[in-house]
């Protein structure tokens, strides 16, 4: 049996919220008898976009994780909803747009913030897939439809072909530790969720302060090297995808020519050390 | 399956399927190909093929516009202003301030009508002013420069001459140094799209941003060909102070910059290039001419000063060794230059006090590095995918239905192919755009001419008012934008509650800006709400070929989807109503509909070769086939690069304009890239602030005005909305208005938004989504902060372009206005002497944390 996934490239998504807008544009004063009532015009959507912005000076950069309804196979939200919230054949989790009236607490009940409120018509809503469309024949919801860069795909496939793609392409879920088998899958998650280390090598050439290109940078933790890079023809580097709070690294840079230097860095969230000066040609220990 | 009906529209962010059922709009989406339509091209580069998705990639501001057909602000009725009397009192002063009832159409057109020839008998000609915004609504009938120009030239009016706003510093400045008037000096870019993927290995993009503006009118066309780039491990830098969507998606190195000092850091790219013998010397000697004098000026022979990268790193803010590292990979890789949105032009940049410093010096980096040499070129992989150029179907600029051979580029194409009634304004007077309201207050004014066809032409000025004829009394407006798009805005509400303005008629679809100011209301529809004809991205005129930016060709037809809201009418049959009650009603129309002109246009384009027009409006679009691989365009400038024959299909320069051989070389005298210009040597040696030799001249408000920069000590630059066209899609209740990045809600009101750096913010207390005030001495626009690094420090930016105005009196401040509209803020000045061109990026503000007064808002 297929049933249907989404797959999120955060690396491809660039804030031009058209999932959003065509999400409203699609249930906005319109009415799906057995799918969703309307959604009101304007407040809290049921796909949400959030920035995370990393880095300063010029070393910054700035990530957006659509989410949704995640369509989990083990949803909290159906346990705490009893017969309002039901799972299709098809994977596509559907909140009865009669039977939830008043279940306001059922916003709570669902751990990734995606059931919405809708006051207007006293019910919980979520993205539902677009299941309305899938059933006459729509080959994908309306929000990846609009999705200029293929940050969003929608794919249908048995749970064995998902399994498999998500290992190949490395696909992740938002909050595992939870083990909701969310259908909804995240590539370079971690441009989101994670840290980097970067930084600038310079030195002297004649009196001269220059870009250094070329240094072996080194990241080291508890004496082993977790990472290497070049810098580019700006002096710049970037270690990326770091766990917040991951401890003490050293930064070591080697130029053949231009020297040596030496950074300690503990871990909160995203470090950009600016600018590292090369000093006296030491070989690199 | 679903009871709904089909339809198809086409709109300034892309083509769209419309869903309509019971006459009420259920869906609007993108179109997708289908099988029977043509086949997509494909370029293969360095081993690898590429073809584009076969879907119409749209901006937000077409995904929006449901919301804004039913927007609660829709204009459904005709109004007139209570306290507006043409027969007695018309209290002009009360303008923006006063309430509307409504009134009929039989009432408005009377009183349009009736005061127009009012104003004729009364006045004389060009008393009447006619003014609407740069952009319209997509479609061939229903365009400014279609209706409403055979509108105006069935009346009689006095002309609201555009500054060339998209390319104000390319046409005042770089196009004396390669020609390419009719571009309005900006370059072409044939063929580009496969030169850059076989061959180029670094893009910079200079004040461009093509995830924002996607060039021009385009949707997100050129989205996917930028993922190819990096595919192919193209390096991009991105020269700009705010970390632009552009380079938030693909990375690479961002070198945050100072507003407006941009010449300083291109100056001192050329210096290096000459110190260390890196650039194109053979190209140098055999294309360009002046560049003794030019690397003199760079070396500090001219004037003891080397333009190092040193002496910029003060100006620019960027250190002296990220400049020269640029510089060297500059010269080593075959470069992309990216200036603009377009890649091929525009660019906030070119829209400051340095603005035509900055393009000329474009040009120049190019020419020091080999322009039109396989791999080097103007682009950003935005312009310029393989397309049919041969094939016609009408632009908007080619005049539509207008019948006005002079302002349009109708006669080439529409005119001969269509032949309608010609129609002409025999008022010779014009009055400059951007100083309508000091015309009206002062009662005089100046301005430059945007002439495609010359480099001469800009540097002869024209006066307001012309001898002979009447000065304005009367204000046709067309549209409601000028608040949030126009400098200075708040000049306008003194010009509108001008004496000398009797009448002020709004026709408009929305109540929001300008409409707030009128006498008599007349409201149009959505372009949803009538039919109309044309080609997706095809503006004609200035842009040749625009549509080489999108991946197919699509003509649509714009079916009426629904029947106009409440009593609102298109703006074809409002002028018919109005012209009805002169007796030239039938002339406007020839007895035609709308539909009946889009069946006429199509009947003149190739189109009618292609389809039967009753299976085109039934599946409502067209893919008109790509060019045979064999018969592609060659590349941009090549040519000239190799000194061969023009081979690219534009009509320009004019055959009268080739110095040397028929097709060879350029528009220039000499037919070279020229450092040091004669057209400015011989048509305006003098302009210290635009001098032959283009040396760096700091702003006239911006780091180097020191007592200004001590009030203002923050440079604030208004750029074009990601989620708007313009005013199209902001404000109106538009679901774009919930976009934490358009603007924020706080205590239920939307307020506009303004970036500001982390340092900046700290100074001033100001946290994230709070409110601030953004003042200077012409105006206070109260904004929500969206406080990050991605803004350099000491700049800000906003859009430009708020549909909303909302000004109210702050007893602590004055006029406050908390629509958004940051052109309060902006300065008149035109960027240089002697040339109309907009400075918008160009103001030094300040801001604080603001709450709104106790006492009860009063409208001002
Ligand atoms: N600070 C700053 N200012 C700028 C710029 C900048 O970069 N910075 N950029 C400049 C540039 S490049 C441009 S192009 C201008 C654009 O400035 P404008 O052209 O003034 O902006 P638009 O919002 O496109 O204005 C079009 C108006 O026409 C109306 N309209 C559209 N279609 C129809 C229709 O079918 N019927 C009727 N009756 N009305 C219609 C719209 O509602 C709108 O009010 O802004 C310029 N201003
Ligand atoms: N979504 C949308 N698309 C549009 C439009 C729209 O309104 N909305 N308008 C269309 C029109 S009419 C036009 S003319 C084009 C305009 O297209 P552009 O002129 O290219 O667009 P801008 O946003 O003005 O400027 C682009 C970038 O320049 C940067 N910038 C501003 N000042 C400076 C400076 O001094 N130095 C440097 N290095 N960078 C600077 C801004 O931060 C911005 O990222 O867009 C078109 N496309
Ligand atoms: S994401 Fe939330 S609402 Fe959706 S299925 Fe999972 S628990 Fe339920
Ligand atoms: S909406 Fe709430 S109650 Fe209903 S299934 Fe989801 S979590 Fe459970
Ligand atoms: S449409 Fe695609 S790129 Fe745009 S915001 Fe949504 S996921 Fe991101
Ligand atoms: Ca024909
Ligand atoms: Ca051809
Ligand atoms: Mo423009």
């Amino acid at each position: 049996m297929s049933q249907w996934n989404l797959i999120i490239d955060v690396a491809r998504c660039e804030n031009c919220n058209n999932c959003v807008l065509a999400n409203k544009d699609e249930f906005v004063g319109n009415n799906f008898p057995g799918y969703s009532a309307p959604q009101p015009l304007h407040g809290e959507s049921t796909i949400k976009i959030s920035r995370t912005v990393r880095g300063e000076g010029h070393m910054v950069d700035a990530a957006y994780l659509p989410t949704l309804c995640n369509h989990c196979d083990d949803a909290p939200c159906m346990k705490a909803g009893g017969d309002c919230i039901s799972k299709r054949a098809d994977g596509i989790v559907i909140i009865d747009p009669e039977k939830s009236r008043g279940r306001k607490d059922l916003v709570a009940a669902c751990p990734y913030g995606s059931i919405v409120w809708n006051a207007e018509l006293n019910i919980p809503q979520n993205w539902i897939f677009d299941a309305h469309l899938l059933d006459k024949g729509w080959k994908e919801p309306r929000c990846s439809q609009s999705c200029p860069t293929a940050a969003m795909r929608a794919v249908k496939h048995s749970p064995a072909e998902m399994a498999a793609l998500a290992k190949a392409e490395g696909l992740q879920v938002l909050k595992p530790e939870l083990a909701t088998r969310p259908r909804v899958y995240y590539k370079n998650l971690h441009r989101s969720t994670h840290s980097f280390v970067g930084g600038s090598v310079v030195a002297s050439i004649h009196g001269t302060l220059e870009c250094v290109e070329g240094a072996r940078v080194e990241l080291m933790k508890a004496g082993h090297t977790v990472a290497t890079a070049r810098t580019d023809a700006f002096g710049d580097f970037k270690f990326d995808a770091l766990e917040n709070g991951s401890g003490t690294y050293t930064v070591r840079v080697h130029h053949s020519e231009r020297g040596y230097a030496e950074r300690v860095v503990s871990l909160g969230s995203t470090q950009f050390l600016g600018d590292i000066e090369l000093s006296g040609a030491r070989a690199k220990a | 399956p679903d009871g709904t009906r089909r339809f198809t529209t086409n709109t300034n962010g892309g083509p769209l399927f419309v869903y309509v059922k019971d006459d009420k709009i259920v869906r609007m989406t993108p179109i997708d190909l289908d099988d029977s339509d043509a086949e997509s091209w494909t370029i293969t580069a360095r081993g690898k093929q590429f073809t584009p998705a076969r879907r119409g990639m749209i901006n937000p501001h077409a995904q929006c516009l449901k919301s804004v057909v039913y927007s609660e602000k829709r204009i459904l009725h005709p109004m007139k202003r209570v306290d507006f009397d043409p027969k007695g009192e018309r209290n002009p002063q009360n303008r923006g301030k006063s309430g509307y009832v409504h009134i009929s159409w039989d009432e408005a057109f009377d009183l349009v009508g009736g005061e127009i020839q009012r104003q004729k008998k009364e006045h004389g000609p060009g008393s009447m002013a006619l003014w609407h915004g740069s952009h319209h609504q997509w479609g061939n009938v229903g365009y400014y420069l279609s209706s409403l120009l055979r509108f105006g030239n069935l009346i009689g009016f006095t002309r609201v001459h555009h500054n060339p706003d998209s390319w104000e510093g390319w046409y005042w400045g770089a196009q004396h140094h390669y020609g390419n008037s009719l571009r309005v000096g900006i370059p072409g870019f044939y063929g580009l799209v496969e030169d850059c993927l076989k061959e180029a290995e670094m893009i910079v993009f200079w004040s461009s941003d093509p995830e924002t503006t996607n060039g021009y009118a385009s949707g997100l066309e050129g989205t996917q060909r930028r993922f190819w780039a990096k595919e192919l491990g193209i390096e991009f830098v991105h020269i700009d102070p705010n970390l632009n969507a552009t380079a938030q998606l693909y990375g690479g190195r961002w070198i945050p910059i100072k507003p407006g000092t941009d010449p300083a850091m291109a100056i001192a790219i050329m210096n290096v290039w000459v110190t260390e013998g890196i650039y194109d010397k053979e190209y140098v000697e055999s294309r360009t001419t002046g560049f003794e004098q030019w690397s003199d000026y760079l070396l500090g022979k001219e004037d003891g000063i080397p333009k190092t990268p040193e002496w910029q790193a003060s100006e620019t803010g960027v250190p002296a060794r990220v400049v020269r590292a640029l510089a060297r990979q500059w010269a080593k890789k075959k470069t992309y230059l990216a200036a603009g949105g377009l890649g091929a032009g525009f660019g906030g940049a070119c829209r400051n006090a340095t603005g035509t410093q900055w393009a000329r010096n474009m040009v120049l980096l190019l020419a020091m590095q080999g322009l039109g040499k396989p791999g080097i070129n103007f682009g950003n992989l935005q312009a310029g995918t393989p397309l049919d150029h041969n094939f016609w179907f009408p632009g908007y600029a080619e005049g539509g239905i207008s019948g006005e051979l002079a302002h349009t580029a109708g006669a080439a194409h529409t005119y001969c192919r269509m032949p309608h009634v010609l129609t002409m304004n025999p008022v010779k007077q014009m009055v400059p755009r951007q100083r309508l309201p000091d015309a009206i207050i002062d009662g005089h004014a100046t301005g430059y001419p945007w002439d495609g066809f010359s480099q001469e032409a800009q540097l002869t000025p024209f006066q307001y008012p012309m001898p002979g004829y009447s000065k304005i009394h009367m204000l046709y407006r067309y549209g409601t934008s000028t608040f949030g798009t126009i400098n200075d805005t708040g000049r306008y509400v003194d010009m509108f509650r001008h004496d000398s303005i009797e009448m002020v008629v709004n026709q408009s679809i929305w109540m929001e800006g300008d409409a707030l100011f009128a006498d008599v209301i007349l409201p149009a529809c959505t372009s949803f709400e009538r039919a109309d004809i044309s080609e997706w991205g095809n503006s004609g005129g200035y842009i040749h070929h625009n549509t080489d930016q999108l991946n197919h060709r699509i003509a649509l037809f714009q079916h009426k989807c629904i029947e106009p809201l409440g009593e609102s009418k298109s703006d074809y049959d409002i002028f018919t109503g109005i012209l009805n009650r002169m007796g030239t009603g039938a002339m406007f129309t020839e007895g035609c509909s709308e539909f009946d002109w889009a069946k006429r246009m199509f009947d003149a384009s190739d189109l009618s070769k292609k389809v039967k027009f009753k299976d085109f409006v039934k599946k409502g679009y067209f893919v008109i086939p790509a060019e045979q691989e064999k018969l592609r365009s060659p590349a941009y400038f090549r040519w000239f690069a190799e000194d061969r024959h023009k081979d690219v299909p534009e009509p320009i320069p004019l055959p009268s304009q080739w110095a040397g051989d028929f097709a060879k070389g350029l528009q220039t005298q000499s037919g070279k890239i020229e450092f040091v210009p004669s057209s400015l040597l011989r048509g305006d040696p003098d302009n210290a602030e635009r001098p032959p030799v283009n040396r760096y001249i700091p702003s006239w408000e911006g780091n180097k005005t020191t007592a200004l920069l001590h009030k203002y000590p923050v440079q604030m630059i208004s750029t074009h909305s990601r989620f708007s066209f313009h005013t199209y899609g902001d404000g109106k209740d538009s679901t774009v208005n919930d976009i934490e990045d358009h603007r924020i809600l706080i205590d239920g009101y939307y307020y506009w938004v303004m970036k500001i750096n982390p340092a900046d913010a700290r100074a001033r207390g100001i946290t994230q989504h709070s409110l601030i005030r953004v003042f200077n001495d012409r105006c206070s626009v109260i904004c929500a902060a969206d406080v990050s690094p991605m803004m350099a420090a000491g700049v800000c930016k906003s859009y430009e372009s708020s549909a909303e105005v909302d000004l109210f009196l702050d007893p602590r401040f004055g006029r406050v206005d908390r629509g958004g509209c940051v052109n309060m803020l902006t300065p008149k000045r035109p960027q240089v002497k002697g040339t109309d061109g907009m400075g918008s990026n160009s103001c030094l503000v300040e801001f604080e944390p603001y709450s709104l007064p106790v006492e009860a808002l009063q409208r001002a």
